[in-house]
């Protein structure tokens, strides 16, 4: 990986308060500590944090823990707190700060763990500043003078390779390499800096929204629509599958090619295959 | 004498209307619609004479006798009734993800959420898609069609002019509502940039915040779920993201999916100036880096494997991600973490290749959800090769070599020549692959 040019592209990170999945801890949030997390291999010590929220919020010094393991042994973590209500409207508060800090390329969690959680920042953040943002970043490959080369999440474990245009905005996914651990020292350390003179707006979409406590979702069943019994009967008791091909009597040149054809037949077997089967 | 004769076979299956042979043993039908509509029954002919002599009468309403098996709606299917808008008040906009270019269940899920939305006051359910045939529309309950596969290129991921195509199908149509599957990065990203730019526009304004991960919409309410384990419930939104299994697919109707023509000529040329995201191509993975319970393409070896080496060997050539059965664990050739089955990992695999592998039911519990099963085993029995899509009865290891072989890389079979191809093997495999984990 080519280390980027921190002083023509500084880097922020934004955090946000988290809960553990199964205890509801309040600590990191997932992604979020992911997105630090390739901010400070990519930046070093030069990476800002940014949280808009509550002041008193304890778990903001778990990313500050996360400054250790750098090329600047001394160096300590800053975080620039937009302070506001849990009522107050995020997104106006970090567009300004955004479009003052003079910074290109900004990293994120793809959905916060505790609020609305519905991934909608980072889209309307962009919107805002006019720049570019691109989803569920796995890598960050290189960064140029004005473009981020990354890979990004698909399902099935596979990956796209992007070309980006800074100023960008990049969310990070679960894929993305594991955080460092938080230690004490650093976090102790580590400088939250409370910016003023930022005036926050109430959240009006949110006003008439009704919160309750989330129900498990109900399963799906498997419903036969019939009239009669019979069919009510056999279809529930039908195989799920009803039962493929059967070759018997096979030499295992024989099995092989059959299998080579099924799987060539269901595109499994990539044309790079059969090219090469061709030019051995 | 006048004995009753019986025959005890012919008698059982008369009485089990669910044997195959039914059919040839039953009785004329006892019940029948007469020419003007009137139902006639035959009292004589009503029931079947039990083993003791007692006639017993089937009162379960299934008129079995009359029908040939073929009609039988399970094989055919149930019609459905044809529905056509057309004179629709307004327009709920869905956008399929279509992954290969084929509909998959979270979209007719979609569908079938949008026509929960479109039903009461009559709006079309309008179908957009980016690539250039997709089939089963109408069925999945569309009313009309928006291809826009001429704007914007359906292969590569564009998310720009996807949006600007987006854009100017709602200035042209002002659709009711929009619909897309909350899933990143295919819809869930596509919708949050659709409401993103709407939300600048003052005329929606805050009725523009999407509802995401929806997962439920009933009396006009959207329940969404947010964050440390809430629901937020609120008025339908303009933008809705929803989660797989949000409604039921439509299965009763069949709608036209009439093709309408859109100009989104104009949203093409002013937005080619700043291309900010540009798709390079897909990266090859190293399939033994990708977490088993993703793997798209998993062989899988069990207790019929014996040449373990091989294994690997096709396992590297095929492409494929490396599962094994309990027994191939306990025996120590496959690590505990490439254990398929219930007692170790779920697979959502599109194909797997079962090795010598019978199939206990932990085992078959594991690949219930993959899409394709190939068995190859020397058991023509096993319950593997009755759960196969394609069951190969043969040695697995022949076969196996045998694949390497028609594939163009067989297995060199000198130690200290395999020594040095794994040296060389190694390193290419870092230059070809990336590293998933």
């Amino acid at each position: 990986m080519t280390p980027p040019d921190a002083a023509a592209c500084p880097v922020v990170a934004l955090v946000s308060s988290g809960r553990h999945p199964v205890s509801g801890r309040p600590g990191r949030a997932r992604e979020d500590a992911r997105a630090v997390e390739m901010g400070l291999t990519l930046a070093g010590a030069r990476l800002q944090l940014v949280h808009a929220g509550n002041a008193e919020e304890p778990v903001l010094r778990d990313y500050l823990g996360m400054y250790h393991g750098l090329d600047d042994a001394a160096a300590q973590g800053e975080l620039a707190l937009l302070p506001m209500t849990p009522a107050d409207d995020a997104v106006l508060l970090l567009a300004t700060w955004l479009a003052e800090s003079g910074c290109r390329l900004v990293l994120a969690g793809q959905r916060a763990e505790c609020g609305e959680g519905s991934g909608l920042l980072p889209y309307l953040l962009a919107e805002r500043l006019g720049w570019t943002i691109v989803s569920g970043a796995a890598t960050i490959e290189r960064i140029d003078a004005d473009r981020v080369t990354l890979l990004q999440v698909l399902p099935q474990g596979q990956r796209r390779r992007l070309e980006v245009s800074l100023p960008c905005l990049i969310t990070v996914d679960t894929l993305a390499p594991p955080p460092r651990q938080s230690a004490f020292g650093p976090a102790r350390r580590g400088r939250i800096q409370v910016v003023d003179g930022l005036t926050a707006e109430e959240d009006s979409a949110s006003g008439e929204w009704r919160w309750q406590p989330a129900r498990a979702r109900p399963k799906r069943l498997k419903i036969v629509k019939s009239g009669n019994a019979r069919d009510r009967f056999r279809a529930a008791a039908a195989r799920s599958s009803a039962g493929g091909q059967v070759l018997t009597d096979l030499t295992p040149e024989q099995a092989a090619d059959r299998l080579i054809a099924y799987l060539r037949e269901e595109k499994i077997l990539s044309e790079e295959k059969i090219l090469g089967d061709e030019m051995p | 004498m006048n004995v009753r004769r019986i025959d005890p076979y012919a008698e059982r299956i008369r009485r089990n209307r669910l044997h195959p042979r039914h059919q040839e043993f039953a009785r004329p039908a006892w019940r029948w619609a007469g020419p003007n509509g009137v139902t006639r029954i035959d009292p004589h002919a009503i029931g079947a004479l039990g083993p003791n002599g007692i006639r017993r009468i089937d009162r379960s309403g299934a008129v079995v006798e009359t029908q040939p098996l073929a009609s039988s709606p399970i094989e055919s299917g149930p019609s459905r009734r044809m529905v056509v808008i057309d004179d629709p008040a307004g327009f709920v906009m869905v956008v399929p993800e279509c992954p290969e270019g084929r509909l998959s269940d979270h979209d007719r899920d979609l569908f079938g959420l949008a026509r929960q939305l479109a039903d009461g006051q009559t709006l079309a359910v309008t179908a957009v898609t980016f690539q250039g045939a997709v089939a089963g529309l109408e069925e999945a309950g569309a009313d009309r069609w928006i291809d826009l596969s001429a704007t914007v290129d359906g292969d590569t991921h564009d998310p720009e002019s996807r949006l600007a195509a987006l854009v100017s199908v709602e200035a042209a149509m002002s659709p009711r509502h929009w619909l897309f599957a909350d899933s990143f990065p295919g819809g869930g990203d596509l919708g949050r940039r659709l409401a993103a730019r709407l939300s600048r526009s003052s005329s929606h304004g805050a009725n523009a915040r999407a509802a995401t991960r929806v997962w439920q919409v009933a009396e006009g309410l959207a329940l969404s779920r947010a964050g440390d384990r809430q629901d937020i419930q609120r008025e339908l939104p303009r933008i809705l993201l929803a989660l797989p299994e949000c409604a039921k697919p439509v299965s009763e109707t069949r709608h036209e999916a009439r093709l309408v023509s859109i100009d989104a000529a104009g949203s093409k040329t002013s937005d080619m100036t700043a291309v900010g995201v540009v798709d390079l191509g897909r990266v090859a993975v190293d399939p033994q880096q990708i977490p088993l319970s993703q793997a798209p393409f998993i062989l899988s070896g069990g207790r019929g494997v014996g040449d373990w080496a091989g294994f690997h060997h096709a396992a590297e050539v095929l492409g494929a991600s490396e599962g094994a059965s309990r027994v191939a664990v306990d025996d120590g050739n496959m690590p505990r973490a490439r254990q398929v089955g219930a007692t170790g990992t779920f697979v959502f695999a599109s194909c797997y290749i079962a090795v010598g592998i019978s199939g206990a039911v932990q085992h078959l519990q594991g690949i219930a959800k993959c899409q394709r099963v190939v068995a190859i085993n020397r058991d023509p029995g096993c319950d593997m090769v009755k759960r196969a899509d394609l069951a190969l009865i043969a040695d697995g290891d022949a076969v196996l070599a045998a694949v390497c072989e028609r594939l163009g890389q067989p297995r060199a079979a000198e130690p200290s020549e395999a020594v040095s191809e794994a040296g060389s093997g190694a390193l290419s495999k870092e230059e070809r692959y990336h590293d998933a984990a």
